[in-house]
């Protein structure tokens, strides 16, 4: 059962009618470039200490949301706000204490880390770039923290494997002891045990440091596992927020319906669902 | 009704390492089998064997025979495998794209297959290719389309359409639908089931992906380390599994367990070559005994079964 929020809890997140168009390459002569809408009004909330899920399948705006919430990239119109912190329009100069308090995961550990620089240097950059001393205590800590060994500190990324990346892509995001943590898609490249071992990495982290956690995926199974509150999003939209058990058990939105009866599961398989019932439409196990 | 497809004692290595070792399996006519292992497990290097696809410095050895086909799969040369694949044996892959022929129109492709393998006429060819893809629900438009003009879903569907395009007596499917969103994968599972069972070819489904193979298939056979370590009806393997590594890799995936912990299994999948000696899971087990150092037989029968000297599902284990 998902935990029981308060709704009285002070937010983390506020997203208020989010924008984001970028220019879409031109594919035809004939037609004029239009826009890409990323996201078409996208708002929600989340609460401190909350574990909440954005799901949807690819291209609907995932990444682009998480961005916008990192200020790494500029709405075109909309709100960002964290810790009461209208960060939206904020110069780079004043965003840095929200480069310490949020920090982010990605899905693909390969290509989010220097892979010339040794571990310890990566997981000690995010302190080096706020100016704080990075002990060797420090990175020890956190190597400890995501199960690694001391000893991996004086490896290079390629040394090690998917799962262990994903484990000092955590380190790194850790460092600066930031409260919110934002993951897009941090299993998604990940054999079944080794994404069994990094999602209970999360979720221990976050029960151990009270950390609020954004958690996107294509997948609802994983979202349902991880998240307390989810969003699902469809074609820059979100179309339904709610209890993941509950969006889960009994999908409002009809792309939700859809999205929930595709999901094959063990437990559907073995009592007879057969693939023409991943079709069913508002249809859940 | 003879089994369409035997495997026996198949072996890959690459110069002295082996990356697929005593693999047996059988497909019956018209059955669905899944094969199943995390990534680096052998799974797709024996599809590849079957189809005499390996690259050049890959080598098999043991049996692959097909029935109809009057000669040894293994070691035969490439003018007589490429007779057997697209006729008996056809393949999707995950990357649609290695199918297709980017510079050639759909129809065109389509057509172009059905005339290299069987004496149809063109006319006939290309009705044929127009119904084909209303098979796999693309509009007939779809015809004089260039593959980069298409999403991956459509791509795929394509594929899908030439493979089924000669009616082969066997599928085979490696990870068909892992590069795609849920609710594409949705339907092109379907097209899968439906154009295997509405011509009573037999289906080769690999996928890491266990609700996946549990939704398509009928039977299924564990990989490894590059070695099956167990086999039998989907119903079985998944509620009752036997060997260690299905235990671990059920539990593992059950993301509907109330528990906000999920069951790991310990350390990662060892790089080809360094699985240890006598049971390859032994390294990462929480039951292995000094016994397990000794490669454990094969328990049971050839479709049902499983190699592991302590399985689970015995009282005292
Ligand atoms: N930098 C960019 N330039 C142009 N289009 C982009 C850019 N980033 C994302 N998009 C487009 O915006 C849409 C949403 O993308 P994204 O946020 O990456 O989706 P998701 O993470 O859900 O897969 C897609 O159509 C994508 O092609
Ligand atoms: N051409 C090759 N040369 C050397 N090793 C290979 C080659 N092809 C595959 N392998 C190795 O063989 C093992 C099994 O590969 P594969 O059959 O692709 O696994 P799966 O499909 O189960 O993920 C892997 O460890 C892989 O790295
Ligand atoms: S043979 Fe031994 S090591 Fe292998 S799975 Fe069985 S108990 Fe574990
Ligand atoms: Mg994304
Ligand atoms: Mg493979």
């Amino acid at each position: 059962m998902p935990d029981i929020h308060d709704p009285e809890a002070p937010t983390a997140i506020r997203v208020v009618d989010l924008v984001r168009d970028y220019p879409r390459p031109r594919t035809s002569l004939l037609q004029p470039a239009p826009v890409v809408r990323a996201l078409r009004g996208v708002s929600l909330e989340v609460k401190q200490g909350e574990r909440f899920g954005i799901v949807g399948e690819s291209g609907c705006g995932k990444s682009t949301l998480l961005r916008l919430i990192a200020a790494l990239d500029r709405a075109t119109s909309g709100h960002v706000i964290v810790e009461d912190t209208d960060i939206t329009r904020l110069p780079e100069c004043r965003l840095r204490s929200l480069r310490e308090n949020l920090q982010l995961v990605f899905q693909d550990p390969m290509s989010s880390l220097d892979p010339r620089m040794r571990v310890r240097d990566i997981i000690a950059e995010p302190l080096v770039v706020q100016g704080h001393p990075a002990s060797g205590q420090r990175v020890r800590e956190l190597l400890e923290a995501v199960g690694l060994s001391a000893d991996a500190g004086d490896r290079y990324p390629h040394q090690f494997s998917g799962g262990q990346r994903q484990r000092i892509s955590i380190a790194r995001a850790l460092a600066p002891r930031p409260r919110i943590l934002i993951a897009d898609e941090p299993v998604s490249a990940l054999d079944v045990s080794v994404r069994a071992q990094v999602l209970n990495l999360i979720s221990d982290l976050v029960d151990e440091l009270n950390l609020t956690l954004v958690f996107v995926s294509h997948d609802l199974s994983v979202v349902k596992h991880v998240c307390d509150r989810v969003a699902v999003m469809n074609a820059g939209q979100i179309v339904e927020t709610g209890y993941t058990g509950d969006v889960y058990a009994a999908p409002q939105h009809p792309y939700t319906q859809r999205l929930v009866s595709a999901i094959p599961t063990l437990q559907r398989a073995l009592s007879g669902a057969t693939t023409a019932d991943l079709l069913a439409k508002g249809e859940s196990a | 009704m003879n089994d369409v497809l035997t495997v026996r004692g198949l072996s890959v290595t690459v110069r002295d390492t082996a990356l697929v070792s005593d693999v047996d399996l059988t497909v019956g006519a018209g059955e669905r089998v899944g094969l199943i292992g995390e990534s680096g497990s052998g799974k797709s290097l024996t599809a590849l064997s079957i189809l005499g696809l390996l690259p050049e410095d890959v080598r098999a050895g043991g049996s692959v025979r097909l029935d109809g086909v009057d000669h040894e799969l293994v070691g035969a040369d490439e003018r007589r495998m490429s007779r057997v694949r697209g006729r008996d044996i056809a393949m999707v892959f995950q990357e649609p794209m290695t199918a297709l022929n980017p510079t050639m129109r759909i129809g065109d492709q389509i057509t172009e297959s059905m005339l290299i393998h069987r004496s149809r006429t063109k006319a006939a060819a290309r009705t044929a290719a127009a119904d084909l893809l209303e098979l796999v629900q693309l509009p007939t438009g779809t015809l004089r389309a260039y593959p980069h003009q298409l999403s991956g879903g459509q791509r795929q569907r394509v594929v899908l359409a030439l493979a089924l395009a000669n009616d082969p007596a066997l599928l085979i499917c490696d990870e068909p639908t892992t590069a795609l969103d849920v609710t594409v994968q949705a339907l092109v599972l379907d097209l899968i089931v439906r154009g295997v069972v509405d011509r009573s070819s037999a289906l080769l489904f690999i996928t890491h992906d266990l609700a996946v193979v549990a939704t398509v298939c009928e039977r299924v056979l564990v990989m490894y380390g590059g070695r099956v370590v167990e086999a039998g009806p989907v119903n079985e393997v998944f509620t009752r599994p036997r060997h260690r590594y299905t235990e671990g890799l059920l539990a593992a995936s059950d993301l509907e367990s109330t528990s906000r912990r999920l069951t790991t299994i310990p350390g990662n999948v060892p790089p080809a070559g360094r699985f240890p000696s006598g049971c390859v899971f032994r390294t990462r087990c929480a039951h292995a005994t000094a016994l397990c150092e000794e490669t454990p037989a094969w328990t049971g029968s050839e479709t049902e079964g499983f190699a592991c000297h302590h399985p689970a599902g015995v009282a005292d284990a």
